[in-house]
Parts: structure tokens; C-alpha cells; sequence
């Protein structure tokens, strides 16, 4: 129907400007485009933040940055990473890409979502405000009690940490409610949830831990507030009270949430591999069923967090049972993505590479995730580099590859053009390497007992010569980032269009347009297996057919009404932002903050109630 | 990227990568003061037991998967004009055998596991020699209640006696490692958390603060020497002696630098001051660090100390005082004459 | 053949498994809700007894007015299901009266409270006196502004249908409020026991 330009997919321009029809879009799928180019922008600055300390620690005695800078440096990188550069990039495939898998047109609740981008927004915001106060966060990402109480941590650095934390637990929430309602409530006809593809279900359970965790870190912030503005004694040791209150609710929701982290690129790389195996997921029951008991399970292993704070041999027992329990449906998954390959007509594209190094990265992360199960042996590992190399193992090497998988993957359906495939491979090779040489040497780092942490080393406890290479391998990395960004800016430039599908894929996404019309799907799909397109091109392989699916000659795309933009979601979002950063201000401000955030959300949700004497009822939400 | 590279590369990077683990075996790397993996007493030797038993399993099953991985890549790539391959969904026998495995496995690790948490947090025998440790911003006070010794930065020990550690944090949480006598424990501000173990024989290595706890956590490091039995008894009846008098015209005067100042306020020295909230300096001259294992302790090092410690450990919470030339010079001789 | 090519569904707001989105996404909020008073309410007994100064619970709870309160809310619960049966039969003239005074109802509970902390500060607890004080008001603070927040939609709801901007098409929303309210009430009846029953 509509001509698309390669960047504004699905609409045309209407009255007013571009940006403003950016600011005020509810389109499920410019808002996934709002989520990915944050965090890719949070991921260069988070690796920049990066850069500075392993420049830092790249020789002993190191003088680049002050003690208090490299603090604020790890805080700040720990935060943006998670807050602000995984979980976002993962919202930007649940929100382009959960409808369009699963046959819908939008999410449940479109403007929600909205609100749930500008509220993101506003807490990345609130955070880096920090700088131009002169107060980074400078706690460690998990900011343990009683470092971070008023006593110990005078400025107003931790503030701006535990109000922007606050601000993006609520946007995540908001998000888990409207993706939970959106794959219950809206699949296609026929999609029962096990014909839901891989990537919808493990975001699926994502949403669930976001909505069940989230609550316990926005408890711990309350009572961390109420500390440090209210001077109430939660985290007060001299009151009685116990610093580990804060180390429990913390991981209680700390825990799940590195299952919130890799759990979405599980799930890209389980339709990666099928699609470029030609064959289905190995074991895809099994596969969903372990997705779920690690979302279910990884409630119930916190505290191997904990192994070093005294908690006594029963807990310490209880958890470490619970950790290695843990371990076996992640454990299976790789077995069962390995057999997907096995029988294959494997293609070498570039997604391809990225999960296979997903794959290749995540078996040693979790094998060294085994190791600190044992309370004994983690007493050596927890808070050294052992520690560093692990998490990176499966966050870098897990998350962030598998991430890059589906950008690869995903490219032409969100953008109409397919990525450069040399360039493609060119960044998965630099990164690979890159990413080892910075992070295999870790391991012998932490085995010979460099704390993490540190601003600094003494040049005669051996620690000198990898801590170099180390560092040296972050500039591979750089360099690895410049050929993808190199690649998304030629490719803007002269990309071939794509086709709807470029890579005989098995989803239904593939079954629209590069990209997709602004309604996604003319005609409502209905389906009748897991892998439906795959077996509409080419049947199952076990009896039956193919099916041609003929469109109905005349479809009039312009009778299907879409939700139209609103600009309530980013007002809104901006006083609840006026709200909070009034915490750090005025009374005053927090006060009238709060009153417009009242008036912005009984006009959010009344935008579409019926006014006065008018007849049929409200329609859009 | 021509096809007969494509499968060589990641093998490659893979033998490289084994190269590397198997180099590191036997390489003097591991003998670094700081090292985990040279255990100097029981505990770390339990702890180091089970850590070598997961390393050897878990070496072998990375090295299976990521051959496997490498493996069906090049077996099943694609070649010109084959068919869609079969659409194979699973194999129960076969998953369920691959689970079941892999949980014996690691029930091959969860027994030695539970068995060495309970007997290495056992109850310290009634012989065992008590060591308080308090855990403070950006330093390490040992004291031994039963020898009625108090000391900082250097923890003495005596070889092949159980020693049971209290670990008291009076400020924030920190923790303590020594990663050659084996594994750390917290500080926590409220609790008493406790580490028995019993040091193999003599020797001295580093120790160092283990949970990030403010500004110059890099800072908060501590020396361990362990003494044979005649060593450890000569070290104890010297640290229950008072403060010598110091008989140097300089040392002198560095003394009435000291009484007259507000260091009295922060540190003790025995029959001199009974300040407590700064390390203990009646043995200063005794210990072969400072600033909590930071530098030698040289008069040039003890002088700058004295002059800006905010410099030399940033955050540090013993202000400059002001002192200059020859008065931070007689400080430290006063001090370092404190053996 | 034709259901291949239905178009979307008349009513946008149920979905496949014939709920509406909106009551659907109440539950998965009021599931994170549970998470967070949970929280709130483990962090209450993990310091229970042990204020180390300072007025406790048996010193300073007035059990009798409390239930009063509670039997406020809960009577509220009541009023509230009867707004919401009016609404659905279309008679707003009660539909309106029941809203008000479920409203009026969550207001005096709230009321009560405030009288509540007030006459403790009085009486020397405060957020800062002991772990008592800092647990006891953030829980029930919390819960009283969760019943804040409800008061304003349902008087929020009442002024729609004031101006004639609610009735019967409307039953959804003002049921989704009833599950928040009920909610809120559950939640109560868990801490009261808990705080103030409880030894």
C-alpha cells in the first residue's frame, strides 16, 4: 500500500514534522527502533566508560583516574550496561518483533508502551544528569547497604543511582504487564502457546521475572530512600538493623534479572539456528520447558551471591544445591541448539556466526558459573576477576552476541535492506577475538587474587602482564564496533532493498513486507503449526504438504484502523520525570511534579473515554 | 571468505585457545603472592580439592561442546544442491539421557561441596588461637584477646596451629581474604562472621579487602606472615611490651611532637595515648608496611604519610594536621623507632 | 475458508482468550503488586523484635480502633461491589451513590490512619526512632497510599458519572477498579493480622 523509506517504516508523514511524529508514535514498531538506537547509544558509552578503566589498569600504580573516578566508572558501566543497554536492546525485538511473530497488529496497549519508551527515557536521563552534577553513582552496581547510607555516601551520587533505578523499574514493569496481556491475548488464530515461536515464549517468562522481580529492587530503593532522605533505619546497623536486608531484596531481584538479561537472546538465537540449519529447533518442547523451570528455579537462588557474607553451612548448602540444580535446563539448551545444527544444511550468514559464537561464549561462562555453585570454591572466586570473567563470559559473550545475532537477523524486516555480509563477518571476527583476548585473561587474573573493584594494583603481585592484554584487546573491540557502524551507515546509504524474506525463514514475520506496513498483517493469519511458514512453503517433512496460501484478491488496507499517535505518553513520562528529579531539588518540585503527573495520567487515560453525551463507546486505550 | 578457511579459523582460534589453558598449567604465573591455587593450609587445600575436581570436568565438557560445535558446522554445511534435510524435532532418549548426565555430574560436585561447607565452618577446637579482625575504612586491625595484643596491618601467625578468625566490621562491609590460606569471608557491620584455619608453615604473603567499601578499597591491603612456633612466641612477648622510650635526639622529639598533637586523640600508643580510632602504633617500627600494606615503611614514606595521607590513599579518613619538615621528619623516626 | 481471512476482531479490546486486555493486564499488575508488599511485609517480620530502644508494638497499638479501620475498608469492599452490580445494570443514580461511597469509606480508613501516626509520633515513634517505627510506617504508609490512589480513581469514576460520562458501556473499567480495590483490602487484612494481631 504505502511506499516506506528505509528509517520511517510503516507510516506516512502526516501533518506536522518527522520528529514529532517520532515523539508521539504509538506504533509498536517505531517504538522498538526508539529502544534499539538508545541502547546502542548506551552500549558506546558504557564501553567507553569501559575503555578509561582498562586503560587505567592496564599498568600497575596507574594514574589516568582518580580513586573516585574509576569507582564512578564501574558503577556507571555495571548500571548502563544492564539498565540501559541489554534490557533495552531486548525491548527493541519483544516491541518490533513479539506482534509480527505472533500474527498481531500492535500490543495490547499501544500508548503503555509508549509511556514505557519516554519513561525509560527519563530515567537514562536522571541518571546521566549525574554528571553535570558533579555526583556520579559511584556505589558498584549493586550499591550495597550500608556503603550507600547517607553516613557513608554523603553526596547526592547515590540519589541520582536509586531515582533512576526507580524510574526504569517502572518503565519495565509497564512493559512486562503489556507484553504479558499482548502473547496471552493476542495470537493469531491457530497459534496455540506451543506453536508460539522460541523467541516469543523465552521473552514470554522474561516478562513474567520482570513483573515478580522488579517489585523486590523497587522495595530495596524505597527503604534505601526513606534511609537516606527520611533517615529511617533499614540498612542502620547501629539501630539493629542488617546491611544483608539490602544484599537479599537486591538479589532476590539481582538473580532473576541476569535471567531477564540472557533469556531474550536464548530466544533469538533458537530461531537463528533453525532458519539457517533449515531444519526446526531440536527438542523445542524441551527447550521451552527449561526456559520456564529457569525463570520458575531462578527465584530460589539468590544468595549464591552470598556464599561470602555468613549465612552458615545450611544456607550456603540450600543454595548451592539450588544453583547447580539451576544449571541443568541451561545447561541442556546448548546440547539441544548443537543438535539443531547436526543433520543441517547449515548457511554461514552473519547472524548465523554471532549465535554460534552466542553459543561458543556462553558454554565457558556457564561452565565457570558451575564453578562458583560451590560455596567452598566461590570463597576463592566471588568478588575477584574470576567473578568479571564469568558474568562478561555470559553477558558479552551471551547476551550482547546473541543480541547482535538478531540486529543481523532482524535488519531487513526492520529496515528494508539486508546488512553487508563481509563487513557482517568482519565484526563478528574482530569481536570475537577482541572480546576473548579482554576477557579470558580475567580468569588467571582472578585465580591469582585481583580483587575486582580495584582503582589500582601493586606491580609485584604478577598481575601486570595481563592486565595489559587485557586492555589491549578492548581496542579490538573498538575497532569491531566502527566496521558495524561502518556497515549500518553504508548500508543506509546503497543497501540492496530486501525482499520479505531473505533468509527462507520459518516465522511469520517473513510473510509481510520489509518493512512491514504500518497495520503489519492485511490479512489476520491463521495458523496451523509451530514454524507455520516454513511448513506453508514447504510442509513438515512428515506428511504434510505445503500450503499456498492465496491472499483474497481485493484487501482494503485502508478500512484497518490503527491506534492513532498521542502525546500523552511522553507528557506524562515528563512530569512523573519532573516528580522524581524533584526528590534531588524541592519539596516543592517533587509536590507539583506530582499533581501534573496526576493531571497527565487522568488525561492518558481518558483520552479515549467517551465525552459528554456522546454514544459509542471509548475503542483505543 | 573462501570456503576451505571458513572451518580453519575457528579451529584455529580454538587450539589456541586450548594452547593457552594447557601453557598455563605449570607456569610460575600461579605461584604469584596473591594466588588461589597454591593452598597454604587446610582449608585452602579443601577448598582447592573440590575447584581442581569441577576445573577438570568442566575443561573436558567445554572442550567436548565446542569441538561438537565446530564440528557439525563443518560436517553439515551447506553444498550446492542438497535437498531440505530432514526435519528432525528431537529425541527423547536421547535428551533425557543428555539431562540425566549432565545432573550426575554435578552431583559429582554438590557432594564434596556440602561436605566441606559444614566441616570448614565447623566450631573452632577450644585450643584453636583467637584473632578479632576489624574491617574499617581503609585499614585492618588484628587483635589477640587471649594475648592481650593489638596491632594493625600485619597479622602474625603461628604455622600449624588452628586459628579461628572474628571478623567484626564497625563501619561498612568489607571482606577478608588472605587467597593463599584459602577463601574469604565478609565483614558485616552488626554480626560476627568467623574463618577457622590452620596455616601449613612459615611464610608471608598479601591479603586484601574483598568487597568494595568506599574510596581507596584498592588501598585496604594487609601483610600475613606466618611464624614457626619459636618465631611466633618471640614476635608475641615483643608486641606485649610497651612502647620503647626513644633514646635518639630526633626519635625525641618526634615523641613530643606526638603527645602534643591530636594524633593522641586517634591512636594508641601503650603509655603514651589511647586513641581508638586510627591503627594501633605502640609496634609501628615492627611492621615492614604501611598505610595498610601500601608502601614500605620508609622515613620518607612515614613522612609523606603524616603530611597528606588524602594523597598517597585518597578518602583517607586521618586528616593533615598540618605538620611539616622537621616535625613530620621526628614523627618518623619516633615511629619507626617503635619496634 | 473465511475465517482465513477474518478481519480484526469488532471489539479491539478482548483478545483470543475472551478477556479484556485491560482486566487481564489489572491481574499481571496486581501479581507485581503482591511481590511488593510481600517484600515490604518480609522485610516487617525479618526486624520484628528487634528495635533495640524505643516504644514496640504491644506499647503503642490501639487494636480495637484499628479493627474499626479494617472493618471500614472491608465494608468498602462491599460498597464497591455493589457500585459495581448498579453500573452494570445501567442504574447510575445508585451506581453513582455506591462509587461516592466507597470513596467516602477508603477516605475514612485513610483518616483513621493518619490519626493513627499522628498519635504515635505523639506518643514518641517516629520513622526514625526504631526499626519498629521505620518498618511499621513505611508497610502500612505504603498501603495507605495504595488506598489513596484507589479513593481518587473511584471519586475519579464517580465524576465521569457525574457528568454523565459512565454507565453501563463502562462496566470493565469501573470492575478493574473493583480488582484493584479488593486488592488493596486482601492486602490489609494480611498486614493487620501480621502487625497487629499477631504476637
Amino acid at each position: 500500500m504505502a511506499t516506506h523509506a528505509a528509517f520511517m517504516p510503516g507510516t506516512k508523514a502526516t501533518s506536522g514534522s518527522v520528529v514529532w511524529s517520532w515523539i508521539t508514535t504509538v506504533d509498536h514498531k517505531r517504538i522498538g527502533i526508539l529502544y534499539g538506537v538508545s541502547a546502542f547509544f548506551f552500549f558506546l558509552v558504557g564501553g567507553l566508560e569501559a575503555l578509561i578503566m582498562r586503560l587505567q589498569l592496564a599498568h600497575p600504580d596507574g594514574t589516568l583516574v582518580s580513586a573516585q573516578k574509576f569507582n564512578e566508572l564501574f558503577t556507571m558501566h555495571g548500571t548502563t550496561m544492564v539498565f540501559l543497554a541489554i534490557m533495552p536492546m531486548s525491548a527493541a525485538f519483544f516491541n518490533f518483533m513479539i506482534p509480527l511473530m505472533i500474527g498481531a497488529r500492535d500490543v495490547a496497549f499501544p500508548r503503555l508502551n509508549a509511556l514505557s519508551y519516554w519513561i525509560f527515557f527519563s530515567g537514562a536521563l536522571l541518571l546521566h544528569l549525574s554528571f553535570l552534577a558533579g555526583a556520579v553513582p559511584d556505589g558498584g552496581w549493586f550499591g550495597y547497604a550500608n556503603l550507600t547510607s547517607h553516613q557513608f555516601s554523603p553526596t547526592h551520587s547515590i540519589d541520582f543511582w536509586m531515582l533512576g533505578l526507580q524510574v526504569l523499574g517502572i518503565s519495565s514493569l509497564m512493559a512486562g504487564f503489556n507484553f504479558i496481556v499482548t502473547i496471552v491475548n493476542m495470537r493469531a488464530p491457530g497459534m496455540t502457546l506451543m506453536r508460539m515461536p522460541l523467541f516469543v515464549w523465552m521473552s514470554f517468562v522474561v516478562q513474567f521475572l520482570v513483573v515478580l522481580a522488579f517489585p523486590a529492587i523497587t522495595v530495596a530503593l524505597i527503604l534505601l530512600m526513606f534511609d537516606r532522605f527520611f533517615g529511617t533505619l533499614f540498612y542502620a546497623p547501629a539501630a539493629g538493623a542488617d546491611p544483608l536486608l539490602w544484599q537479599h531484596l537486591f538479589w532476590i531481584f539481582g538473580h532473576p534479572e541476569v535471567y531477564i538479561l540472557i533469556l531474550p537472546a536464548m530466544g533469538i538465537v533458537s530461531e537463528v539456528l533453525p532458519t539457517f540449519s533449515r531444519k526446526p529447533l531440536f527438542g523445542a518442547p524441551v527447550v521451552i520447558y527449561s526456559g520456564i523451570m529457569i525463570g520458575f528455579f531462578g527465584f530460589g537462588v539468590w544468595s549464591h551471591h552470598m556464599f561470602s557474607v555468613g549465612m552458615g553451612p545450611v544456607a550456603d548448602s540450600a543454595f548451592s544445591i539450588a544453583t547447580m540444580l539451576i544449571a541443568v535446563p541451561t545447561g541442556v539448551k546448548i546440547l539441544n541448539w548443537i543438535g539443531t545444527l547436526w543433520g543441517g544444511r547449515i548457511q554461514f550468514k552473519t547472524p548465523l556466526y554471532f549465535s554460534l559464537g552466542f553459543i561458543a561464549m556462553f558454554t565457558l561462562g556457564g561452565l565457570s558459573g558451575v564453578m562458583h555453585a560451590s560455596p567452598p570454591v566461590d570463597l576463592q572466586q566471588t568478588d575477584s576477576y574470576f567473578i568479571v570473567a564469568h558474568f562478561h563470559y555470559v553477558l558479552f559473550g551471551g547476551s550482547i552476541f546473541g543480541l547482535f545475532s538478531g540486529i543481523y537477523y532482524w535488519w531487513p524486516k526492520i529496515f528494508g535492506k539486508v546488512l553487508n555480509e563481509g563487513l557482517g563477518k568482519l565484526h563478528f571476527w574482530l569481536m570475537l577475538i577482541g572480546f576473548n583476548v579482554t576477557f579470558f585473561p580475567m580468569h588467571f587474573l582472578g585465580l591469582i587474587g585481583m580483587p575486582r573493584r580495584i582503582y589500582t594494583y601493586a606491580p609485584d603481585l604478577g598481575w601486570n602482564f595481563w592486565n595489559l592484554v587485557s586492555t589491549i584487546g578492548v581496542f579490538i573491540i573498538v575497532l569491531s564496533l566502527l566496521v558495524f557502524i561502518g556497515n549500518v551507515i553504508s548500508t543506509a546509504r546503497s543497501g540492496k532493498p530486501a525482499p520479505a524474506d531473505p533468509w527462507d525463514g520459518r516465522t511469520l514475520e517473513w510473510t509481510i513486507p520489509s518493512p512491514p506496513p504500518v497495520y503489519n498483517f492485511a490479512v489476520e493469519p491463521l495458523v496451523h503449526d509451530r514454524d507455520d511458514f516454513w511448513v506453508q512453503k514447504y510442509g513438515d517433512g512428515h506428511g504434510t504438504p505445503p500450503r499456498k496460501v492465496t491472499p483474497p484478491a481485493h484487501v482494503d488496507t485502508s478500512a484497518i484502523h490503527m491506534p492513532p499517535p498521542s502525546y500523552w505518553p511522553i507528557l506524562l513520562a515528563g512530569a512523573f520525570f519532573f516528580m522524581c528529579s524533584g526528590a534531588l531539588v524541592s519539596i516543592y518540585q517533587v509536590v507539583l511534579g506530582g499533581l501534573l503527573t496526576l493531571f497527565c495520567m487522568a488525561r492518558f487515560m481518558l483520552e479515549y473515554h467517551r465525552p459528554a453525551g456522546a454514544d459509542s463507546a471509548g475503542g483505543h486505550h | 571468505m573462501r570456503k576451505s578457511l571458513r572451518p580453519r579459523i575457528p579451529t584455529a582460534l580454538l587450539l589456541v585457545g586450548v594452547a593457552v589453558l594447557l601453557s598455563s598449567c605449570g607456569w610460575s604465573l600461579w605461584d604469584s603472592p596473591m594466588t588461589t591455587v597454591r593452598p597454604k593450609s587446610g582449608f585452602g587445600r579443601m577448598t582447592n580439592e573440590i575447584f581442581m575436581l569441577i576445573s577438570w570436568w568442566t575443561l573436558g565438557i567445554g572442550i567436548a561442546v565446542e569441538a561438537g560445535l565446530l564440528w557439525v558446522c563443518y560436517r553439515y554445511r551447506e553444498r550446492p544442491g542438497q535437498p531440505i534435510p530432514k526435519q528432525v524435532h528431537g529425541h527423547a532418549l536421547l535428551e533425557v539421557s543428555w539431562t540425566i548426565a549432565f545432573a550426575v555430574i554435578l552431583l559429582i560436585f554438590a557432594v564434596p561441596t556440602i561436605s566441606v561447607i559444614f566441616e570448614t565452618q565447623a566450631a573452632p577446637p577450644p585450643t584453636a588461637l583467637r584473632v578479632d579482625v576489624s574491617g574499617r575504612q581503609w585499614w585492618w586491625e588484628f587483635k589477640y584477646p587471649d594475648l592481650k595484643i593489638v596491632t594493625a596491618n600485619e597479622l602474625h601467625l603461628p604455622a600449624g596451629q588452628t586459628i579461628s578468625f572474628n571478623l567484626h566490621a564497625p563501619d561498612v562491609i568489607h571482606s577478608f581474604w588472605m587467597p593463599q590460606l584459602g577463601g574469604k569471608r565478609d565483614v558485616v557491620p552488626g554480626r560476627v562472621n568467623r574463618i577457622t584455619l590452620a596455616p601449613d608453615g612459615p611464610g608471608e604473603f598479601p591479603g586484601q579487602c574483598a568487597e568494595y567499601c568506599g574510596m581507596s578499597h584498592a588501598n585496604m591491603r594487609f601483610r600475613v606472615i606466618v611464624h614457626d612456633k619459636a618465631g611466633f612466641d618471640e614476635w608475641v612477648a615483643n608486641q606485649q611490651k610497651p612502647a620503647l622510650t626513644p633514646t635518639h635526639p630526633l626519635a625525641q622529639k618526634g615523641l613530643e611532637v606526638f603527645s602534643q598533637n591530636a594524633c593522641v586523640g586517634c591512636h594508641t600508643i601503650a603509655g603514651v595515648s589511647g586513641g581508638a580510632l586510627g591503627p594501633n602504633l605502640t609496634h609501628f617500627g615492627s611492621r615492614k608496611t604501611m598505610g595498610a600494606n601500601l608502601m614500605a615503611a620508609t622515613p620518607e614514606n612515614v613522612a609523606k604519610w603524616i603530611e597528606n595521607p588524602g594523597h598517597m590513599k585518597p578518602g583517607a579518613l586521618m586528616p593533615d594536621l598540618g605538620m611539616r619538615g622537621e616535625q613530620t621528619q621526628a614523627l618518623a623516626a619516633y615511629l619507626l623507632s617503635l619496634k | 475458508m473465511a475465517a482465513e481471512h477474518a478481519a480484526v476482531a469488532h471489539n479491539p479490546n478482548i483478545g483470543t482468550t475472551g478477556l479484556d486486555h485491560r482486566k487481564m493486564g489489572m491481574w499481571a499488575f496486581l501479581g507485581s503488586e503482591c511481590m511488593f508488599f510481600g517484600s515490604l511485609i518480609g522485610t516487617y517480620l525479618a526486624y520484628k523484635g528487634k528495635s533495640i530502644s524505643g516504644p514496640g508494638p504491644h506499647q503503642i497499638l490501639n487494636i480495637p480502633l484499628t479493627s474499626v479501620s479494617a472493618f471500614v475498608l472491608l465494608m468498602s469492599s462491599l460498597l464497591m461491589v455493589l457500585a459495581l452490580a448498579a453500573v452494570q445494570r445501567n442504574d447510575m443514580k445508585w451506581g453513582k451513590i455506591w462509587l461516592f461511597l466507597t470513596a467516602v469509606f477508603g477516605a475514612g480508613f485513610v483518616g483513621f490512619q493518619i490519626f493513627e501516626f499522628t498519635h504515635f509520633v505523639h506518643l514518641g515513634l517516629t520513622l526514625q526512632t526504631n526499626l519498629f517505627g521505620s518498618t511499621f510506617f513505611v508497610l502500612t504508609g505504603f498501603h495507605g497510599a495504595h488506598v489513596t490512589g484507589g479513593v481518587i480513581w473511584l471519586l475519579a469514576m464517580w465524576w465521569l458519572a457525574v457528568r454523565g460520562r459512565l454507565d453501563s458501556r463502562d462496566t470493565l473499567k469501573v470492575e478493574i477498579c473493583g480488582l484493584y480495590w479488593h486488592f488493596v483490602d486482601i492486602v490489609w487484612i494480611v498486614i493487620f493480622a501480621l502487625i497487629y494481631l499477631i504476637p
